[in-house]
């Protein structure tokens, strides 16, 4: 072991933190950030700042270090990259040993990788594009409670994706007339359906109403349907104690699912639900609101494939991707590169994807893409197309919005899914003959002919702000 | 599903028995392509039946063993009429196992039978 001297005062990051050499473990963790520095600072510097201030450096050199082997313990800036078509940013790549990170812990991970160094002075911007976790790492976490095959197998749902909606008007309904607006999606073809992120307990609906009066519409929609059916329960709450309450109860009055919401409620607590919904066979849907604060800033924050892989390990069954259709942002490239994150046990390095590194996944279970926002019967033959049989498509105003109820419009968009499903696997290209097979399927159900009807207009075409980059 | 001026707008529940439940009876071609498909994504055909007043139980009677390597959708038509002639007041339905997920990678009710 070499002799080392204290020498105190402040060094160059890069003496210590660039080091181009350095051949990646496959017990390291690995990051791509997308880096912007201050004007003048040279980019090797700027990397080896972000590996430094996110692993084991700080400002000063301190007397303590020589008390352990830092060469061991720090992050190192292996690779620099032009960021295609952007003169001013670059890629960083940084690689950390596994012992930085406490087992099964994304919220350790994200607080040395999205730290302090995020307000770095000598950075103008900063932003994570990729983990590469490994599968050492990936082994100590729990991952979906349940996953896409067991929850497939405990709802009856094969060979298409999954039907639900968001219950609306999203606040302001008593629990009575909720359960009621639930029933009538249900009956009417619907697999499942969902509390709005804002529902929680306020005064009109306090949740122990919600779920007695949601249970018996669940009931009462499998009796005279024959199919399983579910309602997410949002158990996301103010404090952990409020939140083992609610998925208690909801467990105690028969629903299938309960739902979180992961940013919001923070990952010490999705970690926490999700274990507890393993160990009691429920199923758990997750939401992402406050998502788009962080990753839709193409220079600044976190991608949203960063937060989606954190969540599989984390532990979720269901995650919130965006519709690439409807109202709310999403590439699509983009979003495919992350629906695989959550779907495949080996994803590829694929840049026209977004994807930086191979990620393998082992044996964690897989999770349901879910798209929601904005789409309508119009929109099916496309969304069978991008996301695939694991999905949950949702039709919020879509179901409820139809002249003649929830009922009538849970039958039109399960009617155009069928029919759109049953066209695919007759090698059919869907998205090309969507008309023609909408059409079709319309002479049979005058529910999805009026819903055609209603919605023929709405299109929701602007261009996306986080675009891949792509040279 | 009829619809005249006092009937429109009033949506009936109806069994409807998961996948393909809302779109009209399969004509037997229509069962045929469906076949098809299962068979070209490798996955392996499977008949089973119950009687209507058990079917939300998660197992049916499984009609022999699922048709492991069974390339030719024909005889997997066959065999649904086999099926439905020794059970006519059954429900058939159609399964494609995948032994890649361990799920199935297509499931639907060719044949109703009466309550």
């Amino acid at each position: 072991m070499a002799i080392k001297s204290y020498d105190a005062g402040v060094k160059e990051y890069r003496d210590m933190y660039w080091t181009p050499d350095y051949v990646p473990l496959d017990t390291d963790l690995l990051a791509c950030f997308k880096c912007t520095g201050q004007a003048g600072v040279p980019r090797e510097e700027v990397a080896a700042a972000v590996a430094a201030e996110s692993s084991t450096g700080t400002w000063s050199t301190v007397w303590s270090e020589l008390l352990t082997d830092l060469e061991y313990y720090k992050g190192r800036a292996y690779r620099i990259e032009d960021v295609p078509g952007d003169s001013e940013s670059f890629y960083a790549f940084v690689a950390y040993p596994i012992d930085l990170f406490e087992e099964g812990s994304v919220v350790n991970v994200l607080t040395s990788l999205v730290g302090n160094v995020f307000g770095f002075k000598a950075l103008r911007h900063l932003r994570l594009e990729d983990i590469r976790f490994p599968i050492a790492y990936i082994k100590t976490c729990g991952g979906p409670p349940a996953g896409i095959q067991v929850e497939r197998d405990r709802l009856n749902k094969y060979g298409r994706p999954m039907l639900g909606a968001t219950i609306k008007p999203k606040l302001g309904l008593s629990a009575k007339n909720y359960g009621r607006a639930v029933y009538e999606c249900l009956r009417g073809g619907l697999d499942l359906t969902k509390d709005d992120e804002n529902v929680n307990s306020q005064p009109f609906m306090r949740w122990r109403d919600r779920f007695e009066f949601v249970s018996e519409a669940i009931r009462k929609a499998e009796m005279e349907t024959g199919e399983r059916k579910g309602h997410y329960l949002n158990v996301t709450s103010a404090t952990p104690e409020d939140m083992y309450e609610r998925a208690e109860f909801a467990k105690e009055v028969g629903c299938p699912i309960i739902m979180h919401d992961f940013l919001t409620g923070g990952f010490t607590a999705n970690t926490g639900l999700a274990n507890w919904c393993r160990k009691n066979g429920m199923l758990l849907h997750i939401h992402r609101a406050m998502h788009a604060v962080i990753d839709r800033h193409p220079k600044h924050g976190i991608h949203f494939r960063v937060l989606a892989k954190c969540l599989r390990l984390s532990g979720g069954d269901h995650l919130h991707t965006g519709t690439v259709v409807g109202k709310l942002e999403g590439d699509r490239a983009s979003t495919l590169g992350f629906v695989d994150q959550l779907r495949e046990s080996f994803v590829p390095e694929d840049r026209s994807r977004g994807v930086f590194f191979d990620q393998d996944w082992g044996s964690m279970p897989g999770v349901f893409a879910v798209a929601s926002g904005g789409i309508h019967v119009w929109h099916m033959p496309a969304l069978v197309t991008i996301f695939g049989d694991d999905s949950v498509l949702q039709f919020g105003g879509g179901t409820q919005g139809h002249p003649w109820g929830n009922a009538a419009g849970a039958a039109a968009n399960r009617v155009a899914l069928e029919a759109s499903v049953k066209a695919r696997n007759q090698g059919r290209e869907i998205e090309k003959e969507a008309r023609d097979i909408l059409t079709e399927a319309a002479k049979s159900s005058p529910e999805l002919a009026i819903a055609m009807d209603t919605w023929k207009e709405i299109k929701f075409e602007f261009d996306t702000v986080d675009k891949l980059d792509v040279s | 599903m009829s619809m005249n001026n006092t009937t429109q707008g009033d949506y009936q529940t109806s069994q409807t028995l998961e996948t393909f439940g809302f779109l009209p009876k399969f004509t037997q071609d229509e069962v045929f392509d469906q076949i098809t498909y299962l068979v070209s994504m490798g996955l392996t055909p499977s008949i089973e039946h119950e009687h209507p007043g058990s079917s939300s139980n998660h197992y049916w009677t499984m009609w022999k063993l699922p048709m492991f390597g069974e390339q030719d959708p024909v005889r997997v038509m066959d065999e649904i009429e086999q099926c439905r002639r020794s059970y006519p007041n059954h429900h058939i339905r159609l399964i494609g196992y995948d032994n890649y997920t361990q799920s199935q990678g297509v499931c639907f009710v060719v044949h109703e039978g009466k309550a």
